[in-house]
C-alpha cells in the first residue's frame, strides 16, 4: 500500500507550523473493517485525510471475467456483505435484462421482501455501530435484538445469516420456508414496538446530538458532484432513491415514501437511515400477505450467454446506488465487468467533510458515511 | 431531449463523434483530445449533466476504451460517453475538475488499466501496492500465483 517509513519520516518535518500526521487504521476499532486514513492534523484541526485503500482487494472484477453469469452472482456478496441480497439482485437483474428472462411474481414479491429486511438489518448494524464509535454501548445491543430476527428470516428461508446467495437469474434458489410469513409478521410487530427505543435512547439524547449535529455537513451540489448516493446524498436533500427513479421488481406497486433531510450533516443522515427502516417495514407489510402462488423460478437454458452488446443495471442497496457494468462478446463469461459500488463514492467525500474539523468530530462523520470496506476495495 | 436532438448537440460540439443506439442509452464515441471540451459542455452546458456515476476503461486487445456513464439529476436522462485510448501510450485529460467523483475512480483505472490522466491532481495507485508491476484488468496480464484462468 505504501511505505511506511516515508510517512513516519514526514514528522521529521513538524515544528514550523505545527503539523502532525496519524496513521488511523488498518486495524482501527472504529473503521469497521481495514480501511486507512492518513491524517494530517495541525493541533486538533484537520487539514487533510488520504485514505489508503486494498487491505482487502481481491480483484473480484477480474475474477468475474472468467466466472459465468450463473457462477459471478454468488462472489457480488462478498462485496457489500451487510446488503448481500441486493447486491446478488443486481447481478440477476442483469442478466435477467441482457437475456430478456421472465422471473415469475412470486419470485419479485420474495426477492422485495428479502432486500427491504436486507435494509433494515444493514441499518440496525449501522445504528449500534455508530452510537458505539460516538461512545453510548447499549444501542448495539438494542440494535442486535432486532437484528437477530432478520439473520434467523434469513437462515431458515436462505440456508445463510449474512451472504445469502438465494438468487439465480430467472426467480429464486428455492421456495420459501412454511414459517417466513409467520416470522417476518413476528418481526414487524416486535420492531414497531421497539422502535421508540432507539428514539429514546439515541436520537434523543443530548449528547448524540450535540456530537453529530452541525458536523461533517455535506451540500447538495457537492454530494452529486462526489457521486453520493444513499443516505449520504438524502441527507443532503438530493433525490436520488432508484426505488422510486427506475422501479425494479415490484417496487412501483408499492407505496412508500423517499426520506430526504436538507441538513446535510451527520444527524441529518442518521435520521434519514431511521426514518428509512420504517419505511422499509411499510413496503414490507404491503407486500408479506399478498405473495402470489406460483413458480419460484423461471424457464431458463442451461447455459446462459449473454448477447454481444453492454448491459447496465442498477439496484439501491442500503449504502446507495449499486451499479452493475457489463461487455459482453457473446460467450459464457462477461469480456469486462465492473461493480459501482456506493461505497468508494462515498468515501471520496469524507476528505471534503471532515477537513477542517476537529479529530473528534473526524468519527461522527466518517460513521455517518456508512462505509463497508470490502464493498469499497472489491 | 430525445436521441436526436442530442446527437444534433453533440455533433455541434465535436463534429467527429460517432453514435451508437443499439444498448440501453446513446453511446457516444469521441476523439480523446475532443473529451475535454466536450464533457465539459455537457456539464455546464444546457444538457447539465452533473451526475457522473460510472467511469471505467474496458479492454478490447487493440486499444483500450474509456466509458463515462453521465446523467442528470434534473431530467434523469443518461449518456455514455467512450473515447478509445492506444494500448501503448494511454493518455487522456482528467475529467475530476467537472466532478469531484472522477478524481478516485481514475486513480483506480491507472492502477488497473495504466492510463495517464494529464491535470490529474494526485494520481498515485489508490488500492494496489506502490510496487506493483502490470495492469492487472489488462486482457495480457499474467499473476504467476493468484491467476484464475478459464
Amino acid at each position: 500500500m505504501y511505505n511506511q517509513t516515508e510517512i513516519i519520516k514526514d514528522t521529521s518535518e513538524l515544528g514550523a507550523d505545527g503539523e502532525l500526521v496519524i496513521n488511523m487504521g488498518p486495524q482501527h476499532p472504529a473503521t469497521h473493517g481495514v480501511l486507512h486514513l492518513v491524517v494530517t492534523l495541525n493541533g486538533e484541526t484537520i487539514k487533510k485525510i488520504e485514505p489508503h485503500l486494498g487491505f482487502i482487494h481481491r480483484s473480484i472484477e477480474k475474477m468475474c471475467e472468467s466466472l459465468t453469469y450463473r457462477q459471478f452472482i454468488y462472489v457480488t456478496s462478498r462485496m457489500d456483505y451487510l446488503s448481500s441480497h441486493i447486491n446478488n439482485l443486481g447481478c440477476a437483474l442483469l442478466v435477467e435484462k441482457g437475456m430478456q428472462i421472465e422471473v415469475p411474481e412470486r419470485a419479485k414479491y420474495i426477492r422485495v421482501i428479502l432486500s427491504e429486511l436486507t435494509r433494515i438489518a444493514s441499518h440496525e448494524l449501522w445504528l449500534g455501530a455508530m452510537a458505539m464509535d460516538l461512545g453510548a454501548f447499549t444501542p448495539f445491543f438494542y440494535a442486535f435484538r432486532e437484528r437477530e430476527m432478520i439473520t434467523d428470516i434469513m437462515e431458515d428461508t436462505c440456508g445463510a445469516r449474512l451472504t445469502m446467495n438465494y438468487i439465480v437469474p430467472g426467480g429464486l434458489m428455492y421456495d420459501l420456508h412454511p414459517d417466513f410469513q409467520k416470522k417476518v409478521k413476528a418481526f414487524i410487530t416486535q420492531f414497531k414496538s421497539k422502535v421508540t427505543e432507539y428514539e429514546d435512547l439515541v436520537t434523543n439524547n443530548i449528547i448524540f446530538q450535540s456530537r453529530t449535529k452541525g458536523v461533517g455537513i455535506l451540500s447538495a451540489e457537492d454530494a452529486i458532484s462526489y457521486g453520493c448516493t444513499g443516505p449520504v446524498a438524502r441527507a443532503s436533500g438530493v433525490s436520488c432513491d432508484i426505488r422510486k427513479i427506475y422501479p425494479y421488481e415490484v417496487y412501483d406497486k408499492v407505496e412508500f415514501d423517499e426520506v430526504i433531510e436538507t441538513a446535510g450533516d451527520s444527524f441529518a443522515r442518521y435520521i434519514v437511515r431511521v426514518k428509512e427502516m420504517n419505511q422499509s417495514i411499510r413496503i414490507i407489510e404491503q407486500l408479506i400477505d399478498n405473495i402470489p402462488e406460483g413458480d419460484f423460478v423461471g424457464k431458463t437454458k442451461n447455459v446462459l450467454k449473454l448477447p454481444k452488446g453492454e448491459f447496465y443495471s442498477r439496484v439501491e442497496t442500503a449504502r446507495g446506488e449499486f451499479g452493475v457494468y457489463v461487455v459482453s462478446e457473446g460467450g459464457t463469461t462477461p469480456h469486462r465487468i465492473k461493480f459501482r459500488s456506493p461505497g468508494f463514492s462515498n468515501l471520496s467525500v469524507l476528505n471534503h467533510i471532515a477537513a477542517g474539523g476537529m479529530i473528534g468530530d473526524l468519527m461522527a462523520s466518517m460513521g455517518t458515511l456508512d462505509l463497508v470496506i470490502p464493498d469499497i476495495d472489491r | 431531449m430525445t436521441n436526436e436532438e442530442i446527437k444534433e448537440y453533440i455533433s455541434s460540439l465535436a463534429p467527429a463523434a460517432t453514435y451508437d443506439e443499439t444498448g440501453e442509452w446513446l453511446n457516444i464515441l469521441v476523439e480523446p483530445t475532443a473529451l475535454k471540451p466536450l464533457m465539459a459542455n455537457l456539464r455546464t452546458g444546457k444538457m447539465q449533466m452533473n451526475y457522473l456515476f460510472c467511469v471505467t476503461c474496458v479492454d478490447f486487445k487493440t486499444h483500450l476504451t474509456m466509458v463515462y456513464h453521465l446523467s442528470a439529476t434534473t431530467h434523469r436522462q443518461s449518456i455514455v460517453i467512450k473515447a478509445n485510448v492506444n494500448r501503448d501510450t494511454p493518455v487522456i485529460e482528467t475529467v475530476c475538475d467537472i466532478w469531484r467523483t472522477a478524481e478516485f475512480l481514475e486513480r483506480e483505472v491507472f492502477e488497473m488499466f495504466g492510463v495517464q490522466f494529464t491535470n490529474h491532481p494526485d494520481l498515485r495507485k489508490l488500492i494496489l501496492e506502490d510496487d506493483f508491476k502490470g495492469f492487472p484488468l489488462r486482457k495480457d496480464f499474467e499473476d504467476p500465483i493468484n491467476m484464475i484462468k478459464l
